[in-house]
């Protein structure tokens, strides 16, 4: 047996979208100007919060699934290999093809290698995380292979020639009118007459991707659960274009992180009972697929489980921030964060963006590339209370802080300032001083280099006119 | 290296080790489902519900003239005898896609989140045929339903391909409201049978 001797492996740079082009304060600034965004955003997410607190005061045990959740995605990362070699296992047993991809640029190769080898030039696709993170879209286009999202969303973004703002619903940023005109734009065969009515718009969808399903020999998936006990995965969705891509074609791809495994499959009946509360607010989703390997004579008979790790095992290696693997993907934590509601979720940059991005893409790249991202919250706690599985993504953000680079003025100002706090003659005097400040003007952003940038996203507050020291004195 | 060798190693490095046990505190027994409760959730998913013991007489009255895919192993006594039958013998997807409904059993149905589940036994056929209609009637007996999900999960086995079902095709994507009628039928009709 080898042995692990290197540094903890990130995502490689240059492919997938983990990193944006900009810090967040420079992107969150293009976004916060955009008053259609803001609003859109505070409708949807307002919307979906309302519902999934309904349906989770349905259930008097909630707090007990999510301690469940939450051991039960701990137990996996602490016998993480053992079950990802039993699933390997099981799946083979059952007709599939296992493969393993270190990284965003082997997963990419593997897929394709497999598309390539049925002789298709088109592929079908469900909506997935893992295959946005590592850019698979783009490595198949490269490669003359044309992928058809099929989620409405990400037909959406991908019509728009957008990018997706959301784990779960990618066009949260577009509104009813601007998804109309959209369509009308750039989906081939278009009724003219189409209107904005939400059940029109997901006639049209259902309409121009028919003969497509219909039509297309290979899909690529991803994977919401692994059993590691039955080789079983599961597929959870809304609209129905999961089971077309999971049903119709000759072939199915799955890729799927490696930390989405869950060790028996009685402990699903944890996680189907909190995904769909937390994520669109349902009792049950529409439509939940579970497949092991291949069933003769119904559904692909071709089965292919690419487990992609693309920095998670750098993530499972920090004691701290590992439980952002426990994540299941329901996007609860951007719902209920004040920040996400305000920014969008282009100005994360990565994939994943709002509270749960903010701690998962920083350890998936190495905190120096997405260094902002810890940074873009304001600490509340919200996205801790709403997580199903309990992710205690302030710590994690507040840990991630620590680890991200801070300019040597700033360490040289903390270590005057404990000084100074520890000498009383020494702290009177600098609160009198302070005074002076006034002159830094109105939130501190008449302050020179460097301490104008700590001020640039923080109001520095004004010092008052007396001390309380000075009044105690005077008293 | 192998990449597997590889990732397994690195996971190794990480150290990552759990010695708790798992706490099981949620609900695991369940009072006899709840019919009635059944039948509110599947409504308030837009499904129509017909309780009946009058099985042919309602698949008559939902698909009027039309034409309906059947898998191999439905009941025949359950389709009313003046009616387009298409047997699933590997039809091909067109023809499916054509017809005018399906009409299959159903494994299991979970009252608690108005779920029903196939399991592809020879009462349910592939997975295809109950996809590719716009009309999908599912006949569900009485002793078929539980109260809720940890007792689906035990009574289902995990090797068969399984399908769970609440309420037709629908979408949050629009402003994060349901809307239903997607890709899957779009008409959602459950016949639930009267206990004998």
């Amino acid at each position: 047996m080898s042995t692990f001797l290197g540094m903890p492996a990130r995502a490689p740079k240059g492919v997938g979208h983990l990193r944006g082009d900009e810090t967040f304060p420079q992107a969150a600034r293009t976004a916060l100007a955009n008053p259609q965004l803001r609003r859109n955003l505070h409708h949807a997410t307002t919307t979906i919060r309302n519902k999934s607190g309904r349906v989770i005061a349905e259930l008097p045990d909630w707090q007990d699934l999510r301690a469940a959740g939450s051991a039960l995605k701990a137990y996996t990362m602490g016998n993480l290999t053992s079950l990802l070699e039993q699933l390997e296992e099981k799946v083979t047993a059952a007709g599939g093809v296992v493969h393993w991809a270190a990284d965003a640029n082997e997963a990419n190769r593997i897929v394709t290698d497999l598309v390539r080898a049925t002789g298709e030039q088109r592929v079908i696709k469900v909506k997935s995380m893992a295959t946005q993170e590592i850019g698979l879209n783009e490595a198949l286009a490269d490669a003359g292979i044309t992928p058809v999202e099929t989620d409405l969303a990400e037909l959406i973004v991908q019509l728009g020639d957008d990018k997706p703002s959301h784990i779960l619903v990618p066009a949260i940023h577009r509104n009813r009118a601007e998804i109309r005109e959209i369509f009308l734009r750039a989906m081939p065969g278009v009724d003219p007459s189409l209107t904005d009515d939400p059940p029109r718009l997901a006639g049209a969808a259902r309409k121009y991707l028919r003969d497509t399903f219909l039509r297309t020999r290979v899909a690529v998936s991803g994977a919401n659960f692994g059993i590691a006990e039955t080789g079983t995965l599961a597929v959870v969705e809304s609209e129905g274009n999961g089971r077309m891509c999971l049903t119709l074609p000759d072939t199915l791809i799955t890729v799927m992180g490696i930390e989405k495994l869950v060790p028996t499959w009685q402990d699903l009946e944890v996680f189907l009972q909190l995904l769909p509360r937390a994520s669109t607010g349902e009792r049950m989703n529409p439509y939940t697929s579970m497949w092991t390997g291949v069933t003769p004579g119904d559904g692909p008979q071709n089965f292919h489980l690419v487990l992609l790790d693309n920095g998670r095992s750098a993530v499972l290696a920090d004691e701290v921030g590992r439980q952002a693997l426990h994540c299941i993907r329901c996007s609860a934590c951007l719902n209920v964060c004040p920040v996400y509601e305000r920014t969008g979720g282009h100005s994360y940059g990565s994939v994943y963006p709002g509270p749960i991005g903010a701690v998962l893409s920083p350890q998936l790249t190495g905190v120096e590339d997405n260094a902002s991202l810890p940074y873009a919250s304001s600490l509340c706690g919200a996205c801790f209370d709403a997580c199903p599985v309990r992710i205690d993504i302030p710590s994690i953000l507040v840990h991630l802080r620590d680890q991200a680079p801070h300019p040597r003025s700033e360490a040289a100002m903390m270590a005057a300032a404990a000084y100074t706090m520890d000498r009383p003659k020494l702290y009177a005097r600098a609160q009198r001083a302070a005074k002076l400040a006034r002159i830094a003007g109105r939130r501190g952003r008449g302050l020179p280099p460097p301490l104008n940038g700590w001020a640039a996203s923080r109001d520095l507050p004004v010092p008052p006119a007396e001390t309380f020291r000075d009044w105690w004195r005077g008293r | 290296m192998s990449s597997k060798d590889l990732i397994l190693g690195r996971i190794r490095a990480a150290r990552a080790a759990y010695d708790g046990s798992i706490p099981r505190d949620y609900r695991r027994s369940f009072p006899p489902a709840d019919l009635n409760l059944l039948v509110d959730r599947l409504v308030d998913y837009k499904a129509e519900v017909h309780r009946t013991s009058d099985i042919s007489g309602t698949i008559k009255m939902i698909l009027g003239a039309g034409v309906v895919v059947i898998p191999p192993g439905l009941p025949r006594g359950w389709l009313p005898p003046d009616i387009s039958v298409l047997p699933d013998e590997s039809l091909p997807a067109d023809r499916i896609a054509a017809a005018d409904g399906v009409v299959t059993a159903a494994a299991v149905a979970v009252a608690e989140t108005g779920t029903i589940v196939l399991d592809g036994s020879p009462d349910q056929g592939r997975r295809i045929i109950s996809l590719l209609p716009d009309l999908h009637i599912c006949v569900l007996r009485p002793e078929q339903v539980v109260a809720s999900v940890p007792e689906a999960v035990a009574r289902l086995d995990p090797t068969r391909p399984l399908t769970w079902i609440s309420g037709p095709s629908a979408t949050s994507d629009i402003e994060l409201n349901r809307v239903e009628g997607v890709h899957g039928p779009r008409n959602l009709h459950v016949i639930l049978l009267e206990a004998l």
